[in-house]
């Protein structure tokens, strides 16, 4: 094995130093145009008139657009396809899309944008999710303006509080956050004389884009071609609503048969984009005097904002999280995603699990101290090991690296149950476990494509369905066939993702690509190895179970060859050295109206230890060095797995302390920019360190699983904890601000 | 009004409107889009270039404020196609994640190695905390400078 396994350096990192052209707005295309977007200035409001005559004459425009003009069908298809492209008759949140404005420069496009005449009626809108959930006059979906009820139903939990010893009940809140992305939104629509479209822009789900685009325009699938291109930051950010960019592109791009360009501005991307949903929980928690997690049971409000987009999904990931890594034999939960007035909610890294374990992990530390255990042995009482059953009843087989990860973070913090109080700083701990992959709430999707070829000289080029983002995926990938074909890394390159090079492979989310991707690489990889070594067989008379191909080297017995001369033979006697690889993920068999049975296919664990010092004074908490050890099967390439560590961790800790995005009584969003809506600088990062745990998952390319959601998902009740252990408040309203704390310390 | 600057080392001469901004007449007119926008408002450093060697936000100046200055861009540190060693330190410990911001930071950490050749943690954290970077958790973009220090240091020490 040559590469897997070592840091090498990222492939595609060279030419994103060097200032090359790779992102979306860095692209022109001759002739192309520019698009604005009219939006919704009101909360809820019926559209009376729209009047556009007059941005028509504005300086350079070319074209004003409505929903009237759309060929097809005018909605976006996420889960419910409730969601308009362009708004017909109502607005239902403050940004909504109402009409697409082009012109021969950005400037005017957005400029001419503003000057649209709207008559809109306002009516009464809902903001909490709580007000929300069974209004009784205000109707936004269905009966209730519920989109979705979970629940969960294991064993009893009215007997089992009854036999607890300490029981302990919250609520919780947890505010938006937004993914701040540094590369806004953007999108290209290329029209091309044969009425196909191309669109590119950078996203994590060209299929989803793809299947958009056709809805929109009706044009078959062949003639929809989108090509991603470099994607400045995702986070879940970029997985739905690309589509609607791309939708808002595509319509006039076809209609003036022009390529048309649109980037949001930062203002409109933070209001108009989708965000981690503000959530409201109830926890009920029992326990009984030996340190055993009874019972829980558990109430979770999620707010999706005015259409279902993902909703249905998120919650389905925080429902099946609910009760953190632990044995719990009796459960109830029932979880909602309910209506509002505001932005849609949609996908951010955890996918509606951290809200609900900063919920659970909360809890886990105030039962333990009721019961006078430390929280590490409390938590060693209860957590899942190999044998024992999550909440939805999934039997755990293998690659249960929890423990390990505990163990880890101990040894190399040092830490102590005595460790602790002195000036003020205070430690917290949180355990917490990803369910890698769709799971079954996506199952239809987990599938993936690929195509590998080796050229004639050696070089390899690769495709597949799932996208680099950032997160290093083009590298780990590049790795795996690497080692797979036997030939060197440097060989090795990806090719953009496009939808037209592989079958659907489903949406790059749920740290998916490299179990999928990588299976599906591997199944090609198998097919090349096969002629390779048939080749080789013939070459040097000898069979095949003796052949090794390892960097670019063949050997048999004593003898060796470079690779390089058995392709050429292949290429002379043409042989083709292609293929095309596809994996399935294996089944689940979780059934939605019992909660139960096996939620996903495998999980990634972790372990996080929180030091933090809190000024009694202000309130101010600072957080001084953060332990994260992180079960993920087989780090392929230990450098991007500590990346991923540690950006997680620093968006765990945004969404912890200093994340608070509010929305005024208006609807809308107060915190429309980065001066107002604060992230983590260079200057607010504490010390992290990332610990790596390889526990192997049987079914992943070299026992691979992923894990790039869960370094955020366990920090804020980390931070938590550690506040509580460092000056006695307990704060459950994220976040965790001076204000807060201040007020809490005098009320103490 | 025409405009005479010097840019990556050559001079150049251009007209602009008044109104235009040095982001726009980089990106869209010289085709030099390795400069970002990523907020337009100056708060996230994307855009950083280098004015007489300051790092300043180029969405926040006018294209005539250019007059007579000297500007480098993300394009004039390497020498064709060999990297600037900052640059060749963020590709080396890891510092780029989606790389939208890295054009920023690596101008940035120029401008702070250039003044200080060997800065301490806590002058990386200030020089650095105007680029905001969504993806890394900075950890290994300290790392980057700090390796572009060492690097320089032995390199003086061999000689």
């Amino acid at each position: 094995m040559a590469v897997v396994g070592k840091s090498v350096i990222r492939s595609e990192s060279g030419y994103r130093v060097s200032g090359a052209g790779l992102f979306a707005d860095d692209m022109k295309f001759y002739g192309m145009l520019h698009a604005a977007i009219v939006r919704s200035p009101v909360a809820r409001g019926m559209i009376e008139n729209i009047n556009l005559k007059g941005i028509l004459l504005k300086d350079g425009v070319k074209g004003v657009f409505t929903y009237k003009d759309i060929p097809a069908r005018n909605a976006i298809p996420v889960v419910l396809d409730d969601q308009p492209f362009l708004a017909e008759k109502y607005v239902n949140y403050i940004g909504e899309p109402i009409a697409v404005v082009v012109a021969d420069d950005r400037r005017k496009a957005r400029a001419a944008a503003k000057t649209a005449e709207l008559k809109i009626k306002k009516l009464a809108h809902l903001i909490d999710p709580l007000v929300a959930r069974n209004h009784p006059e205000i109707h936004l979906f269905g009966k209730d303006n519920i989109f979705k009820h979970l629940k969960i139903r294991r064993g009893d939990t009215d007997r089992a509080f009854a036999e607890c010893d300490v029981i302990i009940e919250n609520i919780y809140r947890t505010p938006y956050q937004e993914h701040a992305y540094i590369e806004p939104q953007a999108m290209i629509a290329i029209p091309f004389p044969d009425g196909s479209i191309e669109l590119r822009g950078c996203m994590q789900c060209p299929f989803y884009v793809r299947q958009a685009v056709t809805m929109m325009t009706g044009l078959p699938e062949s003639k929809v071609r989108v090509i991603q291109s470099a994607t400045g930051g995702a986070f879940g950010g970029k997985e739905d609503v690309p589509s609607l960019l791309a939708c808002q592109v595509a319509l006039p791009a076809l209609k003036l048969q022009k390529p048309v360009k649109l980037v949001y501005t930062r203002s409109e991307d933070i209001i108009s984009m989708s965000k981690r949903h503000p959530a409201w929980i109830r926890y009920k928690s029992g326990v009984t005097k030996d340190g055993i997690l009874q019972a829980v049971e558990i109430e979770y409000i999620i707010d999706g904002g005015a259409y279902s987009t993902l909703s249905a999904v998120v919650l389905f990931r925080g429902t099946a999280h609910a009760a953190g890594p632990y044995r719990c034999r009796n459960v109830k939960v029932d979880s909602y995603a309910v209506a509002t007035n505001t932005v849609p909610c949609g996908a951010f890294r955890g996918f509606g699990s951290p809200q609900i374990l900063f919920a659970a992990e909360s809890q886990m530390d105030q039962l333990a101290e009721k019961l006078g255990l430390d929280p590490v042995e409390f938590r060693r009482r209860n957590i899942l090991r190999v044998g024992d059953e999550t909440i939805t009843g999934h039997k755990l087989q293998n690659s249960v690296g929890l423990e390990q990860t505990l163990d880890k973070v101990i040894q190399v913090s040092g830490w102590t149950p005595r460790f602790q109080n002195d000036d003020n700083i205070g430690y917290g701990f949180s355990t917490v476990y990803y369910g890698v992959g769709l799971g079954a709430g996506g199952k239809h999707l987990a599938r993936t494509g690929s195509r590998v070829i080796i050229h004639a000289d050696g070089s390899v080029i690769f495709s597949v369905g799932t996208t680099e983002m950032g997160q290093g995926m083009t590298t780990v990938l590049s790795q795996i066939v690497a080692d797979e074909l036997g030939v060197p890394f440097e060989w090795v390159s990806m090719m953009p993702t496009d939808t037209s090079r592989v079958p659907d492979s489903g949406p790059t989310v749920a740290s998916r690509s490299t179990t999928m991707s990588g299976n599906a690489l591997r199944d090609a990889c198998i097919k090349i190895r096969n002629t390779l070594n048939s080749e080789i067989s013939e070459m040097l008379n000898c069979p095949v179970a003796e052949i090794g191909i390892d960097n670019g080297v063949v050997t048999v017995g004593a003898k060796t060859i470079p690779l390089l001369d058995v392709i050429k033979s292949c290429s002379s006697n043409r042989k083709p050295l292609s293929a095309e690889g596809w994996h399935v993920s294996p089944p689940t068999s979780f059934n939605d109206e019992t909660g139960m049975g096996d939620a996903y296919v495998t999980y990634a664990w972790a372990t996080n230890l929180v030091k933090a010092k809190v000024d009694r004074d202000t309130g101010e908490v600072k957080v001084l060095k953060i332990w994260s050890a992180h079960d993920v099967g087989k780090a392929i390439n230990p450098t991007l797995v500590e990346g991923q560590i540690e950006g997680g961790v620093l968006q765990g800790l945004g969404f912890a302390l200093m994340e608070d995005m509010t929305v005024d009584a208006n609807g809308a969003i107060r915190n429309s920019e980065f001066s107002t809506y604060i992230i983590p600088t260079a200057d607010d990062q504490p010390e992290i360190v990332p610990l790596i745990v390889e526990d192997p998952y049987p079914d992943g390319p070299h026992g691979a699983k992923g894990f790039g959601e869960q370094p955020l998902m366990g920090i804020a009740p980390a931070v938590a904890n550690a506040v509580y252990n460092a000056v006695g408040v307990r704060i459950k309203d994220l976040p965790i601000t001076p204000e807060k704390v201040w007020l809490a310390l005098r009320k103490l | 009004m025409r405009i005479d600057f010097k840019l990556n080392g050559k001079d150049i001469s251009i007209n602009a409107p008044g109104n235009e901004r040095l982001i726009d007449l980089l990106r869209e007119r010289l085709n030099l889009v390795g400069t970002k926008e990523g907020c337009g408002k100056g708060e996230c450093g994307a855009c950083t270039i280098l004015l007489d060697g300051e790092p300043v936000c180029s969405c926040l100046m006018l294209a005539s404020q250019a007059i007579g200055r000297e500007i480098i861009t993300i394009e004039g540190l390497s020498d064709g196609d060999k990297l600037h060693p900052v640059q060749k330190a963020f590709t080396e410990t890891g510092a780029v994640q989606c790389g939208f911001c890295s054009p920023g930071l690596i101008m940035s950490s120029v401008a702070l190695l250039d003044k200080y050749p060997n800065p301490s943690r806590p002058e990386i954290r200030k020089a650095l905390s105007g680029n905001l970077c969504r993806c890394t958790g900075y950890e290994k973009i300290f790392e980057a400078v700090e390796y572009t220090a060492k690097q320089k240091s032995d390199k003086k020490k061999q000689v």
